[in-house]
Protein backbone atom coordinates (compact mmCIF):
# COMPACT_ATOMS: atom_id res chain seq x y z
CA UNK A 1 0.00 0.00 0.00
CA UNK A 2 2.93 2.37 0.58
CA UNK A 3 3.69 1.83 -3.09
CA UNK A 4 0.26 3.05 -4.20
CA UNK A 5 0.37 5.98 -1.77
CA UNK A 6 3.87 6.93 -2.90
CA UNK A 7 2.73 6.89 -6.48
CA UNK A 8 -0.39 8.88 -5.59
CA UNK A 9 1.56 11.63 -3.85
CA UNK A 10 3.96 11.88 -6.80
CA UNK A 11 1.09 12.04 -9.28
CA UNK A 12 -0.63 14.70 -7.21
CA UNK A 13 2.57 16.74 -7.13
CA UNK A 14 2.88 16.42 -10.89
CA UNK A 15 -0.77 17.49 -11.30
CA UNK A 16 -0.08 20.53 -9.11
CA UNK A 17 3.00 21.51 -11.13
CA UNK A 18 1.27 20.98 -14.46
CA UNK A 19 -1.52 23.29 -13.18
CA UNK A 20 -4.04 20.48 -13.57
CA UNK A 21 -5.25 20.92 -10.02
CA UNK A 22 -5.68 24.66 -10.51
CA UNK A 23 -7.45 24.20 -13.84
CA UNK A 24 -9.90 21.64 -12.51
CA UNK A 25 -10.70 23.72 -9.42
CA UNK A 26 -11.14 26.89 -11.47
CA UNK A 27 -13.40 25.11 -13.94
CA UNK A 28 -15.62 23.61 -11.22
CA UNK A 29 -15.87 26.82 -9.22
CA UNK A 30 -16.57 29.01 -12.21
CA UNK A 31 -19.40 26.83 -13.50
CA UNK A 32 -20.86 26.28 -10.04
CA UNK A 33 -20.96 30.02 -9.30
CA UNK A 34 -22.42 30.93 -12.69
CA UNK A 35 -25.13 28.29 -12.26
CA UNK A 36 -26.02 29.29 -8.74
CA UNK A 37 -26.21 32.94 -9.79
CA UNK A 38 -28.51 32.03 -12.66
CA UNK A 39 -30.63 29.72 -10.49
CA UNK A 40 -30.95 31.88 -7.38
CA UNK A 41 -33.69 34.20 -8.65
CA UNK A 42 -37.04 32.34 -8.85
CA UNK A 43 -37.22 30.02 -5.87
CA UNK A 44 -40.53 30.81 -4.24
CA UNK A 45 -42.90 29.03 -6.62
CA UNK A 46 -41.09 25.69 -6.27
CA UNK A 47 -41.45 25.77 -2.53
CA UNK A 48 -37.88 24.70 -2.14
CA UNK A 49 -34.99 26.36 -0.37
CA UNK A 50 -32.39 27.97 -2.57
CA UNK A 51 -29.69 25.38 -1.83
CA UNK A 52 -31.94 22.57 -3.10
CA UNK A 53 -32.47 24.50 -6.28
CA UNK A 54 -28.73 25.06 -6.56
CA UNK A 55 -28.14 21.34 -6.09
CA UNK A 56 -30.57 20.65 -8.93
CA UNK A 57 -28.60 22.93 -11.24
CA UNK A 58 -25.31 21.50 -10.01
CA UNK A 59 -26.55 18.01 -10.84
CA UNK A 60 -27.13 18.97 -14.46
CA UNK A 61 -23.72 20.60 -14.51
CA UNK A 62 -21.97 17.62 -12.94
CA UNK A 63 -23.40 15.23 -15.52
CA UNK A 64 -21.40 17.07 -18.18
CA UNK A 65 -18.41 18.36 -16.30
CA UNK A 66 -17.40 15.52 -13.97
CA UNK A 67 -17.04 12.89 -16.74
CA UNK A 68 -15.11 15.40 -18.84
CA UNK A 69 -12.72 16.25 -16.02
CA UNK A 70 -12.27 12.56 -15.21
CA UNK A 71 -11.42 11.68 -18.80
CA UNK A 72 -9.09 14.66 -19.18
CA UNK A 73 -7.14 13.70 -16.08
CA UNK A 74 -6.99 10.02 -17.04
CA UNK A 75 -6.13 9.92 -20.73
CA UNK A 76 -2.40 10.46 -20.15
CA UNK A 77 -2.05 7.88 -17.36
CA UNK A 78 -0.69 4.96 -19.39
CA UNK A 79 -0.08 6.57 -22.79
CA UNK A 80 2.00 9.31 -21.19
CA UNK A 81 4.27 6.78 -19.48
CA UNK A 82 4.64 4.93 -22.77
CA UNK A 83 5.52 8.12 -24.63
CA UNK A 84 8.00 9.37 -22.04
CA UNK A 85 9.62 5.93 -22.00
CA UNK A 86 9.14 5.61 -18.25
CA UNK A 87 6.87 2.56 -18.36
CA UNK A 88 9.43 -0.28 -18.85
CA UNK A 89 11.37 0.70 -15.74
CA UNK A 90 8.20 1.15 -13.69
CA UNK A 91 7.03 -2.33 -14.67
CA UNK A 92 10.24 -3.94 -13.40
CA UNK A 93 9.46 -2.75 -9.87
CA UNK A 94 7.81 -5.28 -7.54
CA UNK A 95 4.45 -3.54 -7.77
CA UNK A 96 1.42 -5.01 -9.54
CA UNK A 97 -0.23 -3.17 -12.40
CA UNK A 98 -3.39 -2.90 -10.32
CA UNK A 99 -1.42 -1.02 -7.65
CA UNK A 100 0.10 1.28 -10.24
CA UNK A 101 -3.36 2.19 -11.55
CA UNK A 102 -4.68 2.51 -8.02
CA UNK A 103 -1.93 4.97 -7.13
CA UNK A 104 -2.78 7.17 -10.09
CA UNK A 105 -6.50 6.89 -9.38
CA UNK A 106 -6.02 8.01 -5.77
CA UNK A 107 -4.22 11.15 -6.91
CA UNK A 108 -6.82 11.93 -9.55
CA UNK A 109 -9.70 11.29 -7.14
CA UNK A 110 -8.09 13.58 -4.58
CA UNK A 111 -7.81 16.31 -7.20
CA UNK A 112 -11.45 15.83 -8.17
CA UNK A 113 -12.61 15.79 -4.55
CA UNK A 114 -10.78 19.03 -3.90
CA UNK A 115 -12.29 20.69 -6.96
CA UNK A 116 -15.79 19.45 -6.14
CA UNK A 117 -15.54 20.55 -2.52
CA UNK A 118 -14.43 24.04 -3.54
CA UNK A 119 -16.85 24.34 -6.47
CA UNK A 120 -19.93 22.98 -4.72
CA UNK A 121 -18.86 24.73 -1.53
CA UNK A 122 -18.85 28.15 -3.16
CA UNK A 123 -22.21 27.50 -4.78
CA UNK A 124 -23.58 26.49 -1.39
CA UNK A 125 -22.10 29.60 0.21
CA UNK A 126 -23.85 31.69 -2.40
CA UNK A 127 -27.14 29.93 -1.66
CA UNK A 128 -26.76 30.53 2.08
CA UNK A 129 -26.07 34.19 1.38
CA UNK A 130 -29.49 34.73 -0.18
CA UNK A 131 -31.57 32.22 1.78
CA UNK A 132 -31.18 31.55 5.53
CA UNK A 133 -33.33 28.41 5.11
CA UNK A 134 -30.76 26.90 2.78
CA UNK A 135 -29.65 24.30 5.35
CA UNK A 136 -32.60 22.17 4.20
CA UNK A 137 -30.69 21.41 1.01
CA UNK A 138 -27.53 20.22 2.78
CA UNK A 139 -28.26 16.46 2.61
CA UNK A 140 -28.86 16.77 -1.13
CA UNK A 141 -25.56 18.62 -1.49
CA UNK A 142 -23.65 15.96 0.42
CA UNK A 143 -25.28 13.25 -1.68
CA UNK A 144 -24.36 15.14 -4.82
CA UNK A 145 -20.77 15.39 -3.63
CA UNK A 146 -20.11 11.72 -3.06
CA UNK A 147 -22.10 10.53 -6.04
CA UNK A 148 -20.11 12.99 -8.18
CA UNK A 149 -16.93 11.35 -6.88
CA UNK A 150 -18.27 7.94 -7.87
CA UNK A 151 -19.19 9.27 -11.30
CA UNK A 152 -15.71 10.75 -11.60
CA UNK A 153 -14.16 7.44 -10.59
CA UNK A 154 -16.10 5.66 -13.35
CA UNK A 155 -14.78 8.00 -15.98
CA UNK A 156 -11.28 7.90 -14.57
CA UNK A 157 -11.35 4.13 -15.01
CA UNK A 158 -12.74 4.44 -18.52
CA UNK A 159 -10.05 7.04 -19.26
CA UNK A 160 -7.28 4.70 -18.06
CA UNK A 161 -8.67 1.93 -20.27
CA UNK A 162 -8.66 4.26 -23.29
CA UNK A 163 -5.16 5.41 -22.39
CA UNK A 164 -3.90 1.84 -22.31
CA UNK A 165 -5.67 0.93 -25.55
CA UNK A 166 -4.43 3.99 -27.44
CA UNK A 167 -0.84 3.93 -26.11
CA UNK A 168 -0.24 7.41 -27.52
CA UNK A 169 -1.43 10.50 -25.61
CA UNK A 170 -2.81 12.21 -28.71
CA UNK A 171 -4.86 9.21 -29.72
CA UNK A 172 -5.98 8.68 -26.13
CA UNK A 173 -7.18 12.29 -25.87
CA UNK A 174 -9.13 11.89 -29.11
CA UNK A 175 -10.75 8.70 -27.88
CA UNK A 176 -11.60 10.34 -24.55
CA UNK A 177 -13.34 13.32 -26.15
CA UNK A 178 -15.15 11.05 -28.59
CA UNK A 179 -16.36 8.83 -25.79
CA UNK A 180 -17.53 11.84 -23.80
CA UNK A 181 -19.58 13.05 -26.75
CA UNK A 182 -21.13 9.64 -27.27
CA UNK A 183 -21.91 8.76 -23.66
CA UNK A 184 -22.90 12.19 -22.38
CA UNK A 185 -24.41 14.00 -25.35
CA UNK A 186 -25.42 11.59 -28.11
CA UNK A 187 -26.60 8.78 -25.84
CA UNK A 188 -29.41 10.88 -24.32
CA UNK A 189 -30.37 12.39 -27.63
CA UNK A 190 -30.59 8.95 -29.17
CA UNK A 191 -32.67 7.63 -26.31
CA UNK A 192 -35.03 10.59 -26.47
CA UNK A 193 -35.49 10.13 -30.20
CA UNK A 194 -36.20 6.44 -29.68
CA UNK A 195 -38.71 7.13 -26.93
CA UNK A 196 -40.53 9.68 -29.06
CA UNK A 197 -40.65 7.31 -32.03
CA UNK A 198 -41.78 4.43 -29.81
CA UNK A 199 -44.70 6.46 -28.43
CA UNK A 200 -45.07 4.57 -25.17
CA UNK A 201 -44.46 1.09 -26.56
CA UNK A 202 -42.40 -1.82 -25.25
CA UNK A 203 -39.13 0.01 -25.76
CA UNK A 204 -40.16 2.88 -23.51
CA UNK A 205 -41.48 0.68 -20.71
CA UNK A 206 -39.01 -2.23 -20.76
CA UNK A 207 -35.78 -1.38 -22.57
CA UNK A 208 -35.39 2.33 -21.98
CA UNK A 209 -35.01 2.20 -18.16
CA UNK A 210 -32.21 -0.37 -18.47
CA UNK A 211 -30.44 1.68 -21.09
CA UNK A 212 -30.57 4.65 -18.76
CA UNK A 213 -29.17 2.61 -15.89
CA UNK A 214 -26.40 1.25 -18.10
CA UNK A 215 -24.98 4.71 -18.61
CA UNK A 216 -23.22 5.92 -15.45
CA UNK A 217 -23.98 9.57 -16.18
CA UNK A 218 -27.71 8.91 -16.61
CA UNK A 219 -27.77 6.72 -13.53
CA UNK A 220 -26.06 9.53 -11.62
CA UNK A 221 -28.67 12.04 -12.75
CA UNK A 222 -31.57 9.74 -11.94
CA UNK A 223 -30.16 8.97 -8.51
CA UNK A 224 -29.82 12.63 -7.59
CA UNK A 225 -33.20 13.54 -9.07
CA UNK A 226 -35.07 10.66 -7.53
CA UNK A 227 -33.58 11.35 -4.14
CA UNK A 228 -34.65 14.95 -4.11
CA UNK A 229 -38.15 16.12 -4.99
CA UNK A 230 -37.05 19.64 -5.71
CA UNK A 231 -34.59 18.62 -8.35
CA UNK A 232 -37.40 17.32 -10.54
CA UNK A 233 -37.54 20.88 -11.75
CA UNK A 234 -34.27 20.36 -13.57
CA UNK A 235 -35.18 17.09 -15.19
CA UNK A 236 -34.24 16.41 -18.78
CA UNK A 237 -34.29 12.81 -19.80
CA UNK A 238 -35.02 12.15 -16.16
CA UNK A 239 -38.61 13.25 -16.66
CA UNK A 240 -39.25 10.11 -18.62
CA UNK A 241 -37.35 8.04 -16.11
CA UNK A 242 -39.48 8.68 -13.06
CA UNK A 243 -40.26 5.00 -12.81
CA UNK A 244 -36.67 3.98 -11.98
CA UNK A 245 -36.18 3.57 -8.23
CA UNK A 246 -33.31 5.45 -6.63
CA UNK A 247 -31.63 2.30 -5.32
CA UNK A 248 -31.23 0.90 -8.82
CA UNK A 249 -29.67 4.12 -9.99
CA UNK A 250 -27.38 4.08 -6.95
CA UNK A 251 -26.37 0.50 -7.66
CA UNK A 252 -25.33 1.52 -11.16
CA UNK A 253 -23.45 4.58 -9.89
CA UNK A 254 -21.63 2.47 -7.29
CA UNK A 255 -20.85 -0.49 -9.57
CA UNK A 256 -19.54 1.50 -12.51
CA UNK A 257 -16.24 2.51 -10.88
CA UNK A 258 -15.48 -1.17 -10.27
CA UNK A 259 -16.40 -2.16 -13.81
CA UNK A 260 -14.40 0.72 -15.27
CA UNK A 261 -11.38 -0.11 -13.13
CA UNK A 262 -11.57 -3.76 -14.19
CA UNK A 263 -11.69 -2.68 -17.82
CA UNK A 264 -8.70 -0.40 -17.27
CA UNK A 265 -6.73 -3.20 -15.66
CA UNK A 266 -7.55 -5.59 -18.50
CA UNK A 267 -6.38 -3.05 -21.06
CA UNK A 268 -3.26 -2.13 -19.05
CA UNK A 269 -2.29 -5.81 -18.70
CA UNK A 270 -2.19 -6.03 -22.50
CA UNK A 271 0.39 -3.24 -22.76
CA UNK A 272 3.88 -4.65 -23.39
CA UNK A 273 6.64 -2.08 -23.11
CA UNK B 1 24.30 -21.66 -8.57
CA UNK B 2 24.09 -19.01 -11.27
CA UNK B 3 22.03 -15.90 -10.62
CA UNK B 4 20.92 -15.73 -14.21
CA UNK B 5 20.63 -18.64 -16.56
CA UNK B 6 19.39 -18.56 -20.15
CA UNK B 7 19.31 -21.53 -22.46
CA UNK B 8 18.23 -21.70 -26.11
CA UNK B 9 16.23 -18.49 -25.75
CA UNK B 10 14.59 -17.53 -29.01
CA UNK B 11 12.58 -14.43 -29.84
CA UNK B 12 11.13 -13.38 -33.16
CA UNK B 13 9.38 -10.17 -34.15
CA UNK B 14 7.25 -11.10 -37.13
CA UNK B 15 9.69 -12.70 -39.55
CA UNK B 16 12.74 -11.14 -37.93
CA UNK B 17 14.67 -13.33 -35.49
CA UNK B 18 15.96 -11.03 -32.74
CA UNK B 19 17.40 -13.83 -30.57
CA UNK B 20 18.45 -17.22 -31.87
CA UNK B 21 18.94 -20.00 -29.30
CA UNK B 22 20.83 -17.77 -26.90
CA UNK B 23 22.45 -19.37 -23.86
CA UNK B 24 24.32 -17.54 -21.16
CA UNK B 25 24.87 -17.52 -17.41
CA UNK B 26 25.88 -14.91 -14.88
CA UNK B 27 27.08 -16.07 -11.48
CA UNK B 28 26.84 -14.24 -8.17
CA UNK B 29 29.56 -11.61 -7.94
CA UNK B 30 30.25 -11.84 -11.65
CA UNK B 31 30.23 -8.93 -14.12
CA UNK B 32 29.31 -10.00 -17.62
CA UNK B 33 29.36 -7.63 -20.56
CA UNK B 34 26.92 -8.24 -23.38
CA UNK B 35 28.42 -6.84 -26.54
CA UNK B 36 26.89 -6.34 -29.94
CA UNK B 37 26.18 -3.90 -32.72
CA UNK B 38 22.97 -1.89 -32.76
CA UNK B 39 20.14 -4.31 -33.38
CA UNK B 40 22.11 -7.35 -32.23
CA UNK B 41 19.40 -8.18 -29.68
CA UNK B 42 20.91 -6.89 -26.43
CA UNK B 43 17.91 -4.89 -25.25
CA UNK B 44 15.54 -7.64 -26.31
CA UNK B 45 17.47 -10.18 -24.27
CA UNK B 46 17.38 -7.87 -21.23
CA UNK B 47 13.66 -7.27 -21.53
CA UNK B 48 13.11 -11.02 -21.57
CA UNK B 49 15.26 -11.41 -18.46
CA UNK B 50 13.15 -8.74 -16.74
CA UNK B 51 9.90 -10.37 -17.82
CA UNK B 52 8.82 -7.28 -19.77
CA UNK B 53 8.38 -9.34 -22.92
CA UNK B 54 7.98 -13.11 -23.21
CA UNK B 55 10.46 -15.34 -25.02
CA UNK B 56 9.17 -17.53 -27.83
CA UNK B 57 11.25 -20.51 -26.78
CA UNK B 58 13.96 -21.66 -24.40
CA UNK B 59 14.19 -21.16 -20.67
CA UNK B 60 15.14 -18.28 -18.43
CA UNK B 61 15.83 -18.56 -14.71
CA UNK B 62 16.32 -15.41 -12.65
CA UNK B 63 17.59 -16.05 -9.11
CA UNK B 64 15.78 -19.37 -9.18
CA UNK B 65 12.48 -17.78 -10.18
CA UNK B 66 10.61 -17.05 -13.39
CA UNK B 67 11.43 -13.75 -15.10
CA UNK B 68 9.04 -10.99 -14.06
CA UNK B 69 7.67 -12.96 -11.10
CA UNK B 70 7.28 -11.16 -7.80
CA UNK B 71 10.28 -12.97 -6.32
CA UNK B 72 12.46 -12.03 -9.28
CA UNK B 73 11.33 -8.41 -9.43
CA UNK B 74 12.03 -7.92 -5.74
CA UNK B 75 15.72 -8.71 -6.28
CA UNK B 76 16.43 -7.46 -9.78
CA UNK B 77 17.35 -3.89 -10.69
CA UNK B 78 17.17 -2.49 -14.20
CA UNK B 79 18.70 0.49 -15.91
CA UNK B 80 16.95 0.97 -19.24
CA UNK B 81 18.66 2.20 -22.38
CA UNK B 82 18.10 5.99 -22.45
CA UNK B 83 16.68 6.11 -18.94
CA UNK B 84 13.72 8.51 -18.83
CA UNK B 85 11.92 10.06 -15.88
CA UNK B 86 9.12 12.50 -15.28
CA UNK B 87 10.50 15.96 -16.17
CA UNK B 88 8.35 17.74 -13.55
CA UNK B 89 9.83 15.85 -10.61
CA UNK B 90 13.13 16.67 -8.96
CA UNK B 91 15.80 13.99 -8.78
CA UNK B 92 15.09 13.59 -5.08
CA UNK B 93 11.33 13.24 -5.53
CA UNK B 94 11.76 10.71 -8.32
CA UNK B 95 14.15 8.68 -6.17
CA UNK B 96 11.76 8.89 -3.20
CA UNK B 97 9.05 7.36 -5.38
CA UNK B 98 11.28 4.51 -6.53
CA UNK B 99 12.31 3.87 -2.94
CA UNK B 100 8.70 3.67 -1.80
CA UNK B 101 7.86 1.33 -4.69
CA UNK B 102 10.49 -1.02 -3.28
CA UNK B 103 9.26 -0.53 0.27
CA UNK B 104 12.45 1.30 1.29
CA UNK B 105 12.51 4.55 3.28
CA UNK B 106 12.32 7.67 1.11
CA UNK B 107 15.05 9.26 3.20
CA UNK B 108 17.63 7.20 1.29
CA UNK B 109 17.05 9.33 -1.80
CA UNK B 110 19.72 11.87 -0.94
CA UNK B 111 22.51 9.41 0.01
CA UNK B 112 21.89 7.43 -3.18
CA UNK B 113 22.03 10.55 -5.33
CA UNK B 114 25.21 11.58 -3.52
CA UNK B 115 26.70 8.19 -4.31
CA UNK B 116 26.24 8.71 -8.06
CA UNK B 117 27.48 12.30 -7.83
CA UNK B 118 24.11 14.02 -8.23
CA UNK B 119 23.85 15.48 -4.73
CA UNK B 120 24.03 19.07 -5.96
CA UNK B 121 21.25 18.62 -8.50
CA UNK B 122 18.93 16.63 -6.21
CA UNK B 123 16.52 19.55 -5.77
CA UNK B 124 16.36 20.44 -9.46
CA UNK B 125 13.72 19.14 -11.84
CA UNK B 126 14.82 16.24 -14.01
CA UNK B 127 13.61 18.23 -17.03
CA UNK B 128 16.74 20.37 -16.60
CA UNK B 129 19.16 17.40 -16.42
CA UNK B 130 21.62 16.41 -19.14
CA UNK B 131 21.59 12.92 -20.60
CA UNK B 132 24.52 11.90 -18.41
CA UNK B 133 22.68 13.14 -15.31
CA UNK B 134 19.55 11.18 -16.20
CA UNK B 135 21.77 8.16 -16.68
CA UNK B 136 23.05 8.70 -13.13
CA UNK B 137 19.50 8.88 -11.76
CA UNK B 138 18.97 5.59 -13.56
CA UNK B 139 21.99 4.11 -11.85
CA UNK B 140 20.94 5.50 -8.46
CA UNK B 141 17.53 3.80 -8.68
CA UNK B 142 19.23 0.55 -9.69
CA UNK B 143 21.17 0.63 -6.41
CA UNK B 144 18.02 0.63 -4.24
CA UNK B 145 17.64 -2.22 -1.80
CA UNK B 146 20.78 -4.30 -2.42
CA UNK B 147 19.68 -6.03 -5.67
CA UNK B 148 21.08 -9.49 -6.37
CA UNK B 149 21.01 -9.08 -10.13
CA UNK B 150 21.55 -5.84 -12.03
CA UNK B 151 20.55 -5.61 -15.66
CA UNK B 152 22.10 -2.48 -17.16
CA UNK B 153 21.35 -1.58 -20.77
CA UNK B 154 24.16 0.56 -22.24
CA UNK B 155 24.78 2.14 -18.84
CA UNK B 156 27.84 4.15 -19.86
CA UNK B 157 26.39 5.79 -22.95
CA UNK B 158 26.26 9.53 -22.31
CA UNK B 159 28.85 9.39 -19.54
CA UNK B 160 32.17 11.21 -19.80
CA UNK B 161 35.35 9.18 -19.17
CA UNK B 162 35.65 10.26 -15.52
CA UNK B 163 32.03 9.38 -14.78
CA UNK B 164 32.52 6.09 -16.57
CA UNK B 165 35.39 5.22 -14.27
CA UNK B 166 33.29 6.14 -11.22
CA UNK B 167 30.49 4.00 -12.61
CA UNK B 168 32.72 0.96 -12.95
CA UNK B 169 34.04 1.55 -9.42
CA UNK B 170 30.46 1.28 -8.13
CA UNK B 171 29.93 -1.91 -10.16
CA UNK B 172 33.06 -3.36 -8.60
CA UNK B 173 31.70 -2.72 -5.10
CA UNK B 174 28.39 -4.33 -6.01
CA UNK B 175 30.08 -7.39 -7.47
CA UNK B 176 32.33 -7.66 -4.43
CA UNK B 177 29.11 -7.75 -2.38
CA UNK B 178 27.96 -10.74 -4.43
CA UNK B 179 25.60 -9.08 -6.91
CA UNK B 180 25.46 -10.52 -10.41
CA UNK B 181 25.77 -7.88 -13.12
CA UNK B 182 24.81 -8.07 -16.78
CA UNK B 183 25.59 -4.93 -18.73
CA UNK B 184 25.45 -4.22 -22.41
CA UNK B 185 27.55 -2.06 -24.67
CA UNK B 186 28.25 -1.70 -28.36
CA UNK B 187 31.97 -1.08 -27.84
CA UNK B 188 34.51 -3.45 -26.36
CA UNK B 189 36.67 -0.45 -25.49
CA UNK B 190 34.05 0.70 -22.98
CA UNK B 191 34.02 -2.49 -20.97
CA UNK B 192 37.42 -4.13 -21.48
CA UNK B 193 39.12 -4.89 -18.19
CA UNK B 194 36.27 -3.84 -15.94
CA UNK B 195 34.23 -6.98 -16.55
CA UNK B 196 34.91 -10.60 -15.74
CA UNK B 197 33.49 -12.08 -18.91
CA UNK B 198 32.39 -10.90 -22.32
CA UNK B 199 29.52 -12.34 -24.34
CA UNK B 200 29.38 -11.16 -27.94
CA UNK B 201 26.00 -11.17 -29.61
CA UNK B 202 25.79 -10.87 -33.36
CA UNK B 203 22.45 -10.85 -35.17
CA UNK B 204 20.79 -12.56 -32.23
CA UNK B 205 23.40 -15.31 -31.82
CA UNK B 206 26.07 -15.73 -29.17
CA UNK B 207 29.33 -15.82 -31.12
CA UNK B 208 31.76 -15.62 -28.21
CA UNK B 209 31.64 -16.09 -24.44
CA UNK B 210 35.00 -15.76 -22.73
CA UNK B 211 37.32 -13.54 -20.71
CA UNK B 212 39.07 -10.78 -22.61
CA UNK B 213 42.33 -12.75 -22.47
CA UNK B 214 40.57 -15.83 -23.78
CA UNK B 215 38.95 -13.89 -26.60
CA UNK B 216 42.32 -12.46 -27.53
CA UNK B 217 43.96 -15.87 -27.51
CA UNK B 218 41.28 -17.70 -29.46
CA UNK B 219 40.95 -15.00 -32.08
CA UNK B 220 44.60 -15.68 -33.05
CA UNK B 221 44.80 -12.27 -34.66
CA UNK B 222 48.21 -11.24 -36.02
CA UNK B 223 50.54 -9.10 -33.96
CA UNK B 224 52.24 -6.12 -35.54
CA UNK B 225 55.89 -5.33 -34.94
CA UNK B 226 57.11 -1.88 -35.83
CA UNK B 227 60.88 -1.72 -36.26
CA UNK B 228 62.62 1.66 -36.42
CA UNK B 229 65.87 1.28 -38.40
CA UNK B 230 69.04 3.36 -38.07
CA UNK B 231 69.25 6.12 -40.69
CA UNK B 232 69.95 4.61 -44.10
CA UNK B 233 69.51 1.03 -42.87
CA UNK B 234 65.78 0.67 -43.55
CA UNK B 235 66.23 -1.22 -46.81
CA UNK B 236 68.71 -3.65 -45.23
CA UNK B 237 66.44 -4.29 -42.29
CA UNK B 238 63.44 -4.85 -44.56
CA UNK B 239 65.42 -7.31 -46.67
CA UNK B 240 66.75 -9.21 -43.64
CA UNK B 241 63.26 -9.49 -42.10
CA UNK B 242 61.51 -10.05 -45.42
CA UNK B 243 59.06 -7.30 -44.53
CA UNK B 244 57.56 -4.20 -46.06
CA UNK B 245 59.05 -0.73 -45.53
CA UNK B 246 56.69 2.01 -44.46
CA UNK B 247 59.04 4.96 -44.95
CA UNK B 248 62.74 5.84 -44.75
CA UNK B 249 63.13 4.46 -41.21
CA UNK B 250 60.13 2.29 -40.27
CA UNK B 251 59.78 -1.38 -41.14
CA UNK B 252 56.47 -3.13 -40.37
CA UNK B 253 56.10 -6.83 -39.62
CA UNK B 254 52.83 -8.75 -39.28
CA UNK B 255 53.00 -12.23 -37.73
CA UNK B 256 50.72 -14.81 -36.09
CA UNK B 257 50.81 -14.70 -32.27
CA UNK B 258 52.89 -17.89 -31.96
CA UNK B 259 55.66 -16.53 -34.20
CA UNK B 260 55.97 -13.32 -32.25
CA UNK B 261 58.98 -14.38 -30.16
CA UNK B 262 61.00 -15.86 -33.02
CA UNK B 263 60.44 -12.76 -35.12
CA UNK B 264 61.55 -10.57 -32.26
CA UNK B 265 64.64 -12.76 -31.99
CA UNK B 266 65.45 -12.04 -35.63
CA UNK B 267 65.03 -8.33 -34.96
CA UNK B 268 67.41 -8.57 -32.01
CA UNK B 269 70.05 -10.23 -34.20
CA UNK B 270 70.06 -7.12 -36.38
CA UNK B 271 71.05 -5.16 -33.27
CA UNK B 272 73.33 -2.58 -34.82
CA UNK B 273 70.87 -1.73 -37.62
CA UNK B 274 67.87 -1.24 -35.32
CA UNK B 275 67.09 1.82 -33.27
CA UNK B 276 63.83 0.72 -31.59
CA UNK B 277 61.13 -1.98 -31.64
CA UNK B 278 57.44 -1.68 -30.79
CA UNK B 279 55.05 -4.62 -30.44
CA UNK B 280 51.39 -3.81 -31.10
CA UNK B 281 48.92 -6.49 -30.01
CA UNK B 282 45.58 -6.72 -31.85
CA UNK B 283 43.34 -3.85 -30.74
CA UNK B 284 40.05 -4.37 -28.94
CA UNK B 285 38.24 -3.22 -32.06
CA UNK B 286 40.07 -5.84 -34.10
CA UNK B 287 39.07 -8.56 -31.66
CA UNK B 288 35.46 -7.41 -31.53
CA UNK B 289 35.30 -7.20 -35.33
CA UNK B 290 36.78 -10.66 -35.63
CA UNK B 291 34.02 -12.25 -33.55
CA UNK B 292 31.07 -10.21 -34.68
CA UNK B 293 31.97 -10.71 -38.33
CA UNK B 294 32.49 -14.47 -38.09
CA UNK B 295 28.75 -15.26 -38.16
CA UNK B 296 28.32 -13.67 -41.53
CA UNK B 297 30.53 -16.32 -43.14
N1 LIG C 1 9.02 -4.42 -30.36
C1 LIG C 1 9.70 -4.76 -31.47
N2 LIG C 1 9.05 -5.00 -32.62
C2 LIG C 1 9.72 -5.36 -33.74
N3 LIG C 1 11.04 -5.49 -33.81
C3 LIG C 1 11.75 -5.28 -32.69
C4 LIG C 1 11.12 -4.88 -31.47
N4 LIG C 1 12.09 -4.74 -30.54
C5 LIG C 1 13.25 -5.00 -31.16
N5 LIG C 1 13.06 -5.33 -32.45
C6 LIG C 1 14.11 -5.72 -33.41
O1 LIG C 1 14.91 -6.70 -32.82
C7 LIG C 1 16.27 -6.49 -33.14
C8 LIG C 1 17.07 -6.37 -31.85
O2 LIG C 1 16.76 -5.16 -31.22
P1 LIG C 1 17.43 -4.72 -29.85
O3 LIG C 1 17.32 -5.84 -28.89
O4 LIG C 1 16.84 -3.42 -29.45
O5 LIG C 1 18.94 -4.51 -30.28
P2 LIG C 1 20.14 -3.84 -29.47
O6 LIG C 1 19.66 -3.47 -28.12
O7 LIG C 1 21.22 -4.88 -29.46
O8 LIG C 1 20.56 -2.64 -30.27
C9 LIG C 1 16.33 -5.25 -34.00
O9 LIG C 1 16.41 -5.64 -35.34
C10 LIG C 1 15.03 -4.56 -33.72
O10 LIG C 1 14.61 -3.85 -34.84
MG1 LIG D 1 19.55 -1.71 -27.25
Amino acid sequence: MTAALGLASCEFRIALRNRWVAIVIAMMTLFALVLSAAGSAPTGELGADSLSVTVASLTSLAVYLVPLVGLLMAFDAVAGEVERGTLPLLLTYPVSRARLLLGKALAHLATLALALAIGYGSAAAAAFAVDPEAAGGLPALVRLFWSSLLLGASFLGIGYALSAIARRPGAAAGLAIGLWLVLIVLYDLGLLAAVVADAGGVFTTHVFPWLLLANPADAFRIFNLASSEATAAAAGVGGAAGSIPAWQALASVALWPLVAFALALLAFRKVTP
Amino acid sequence: MSSLKLSTVTKTFGRHTALDRVGLTVGAGERVALLGHNGAGKSTLMKIVLGLIPADGGSVEVLGAAPGSGAARAQVAYLPENAAFHPSLTGEEQMALYLRLRGAPASQARPLLDRVGLGDAARRRIGTYSKGMRQRVGLAQALIGRPRLLVLDEPTSGLDPVSRREFYAILEELAADGAAILLSSHALTEVEARTDRIVILSKGRVVADDTLAGLRRNAGLPTRIHVAARPGAADDVARELRAGRRNGVMVDLVCPPDEKLSRLGRVAELGHLVEDVEVVPPSLEDIYDHYSRRTQA
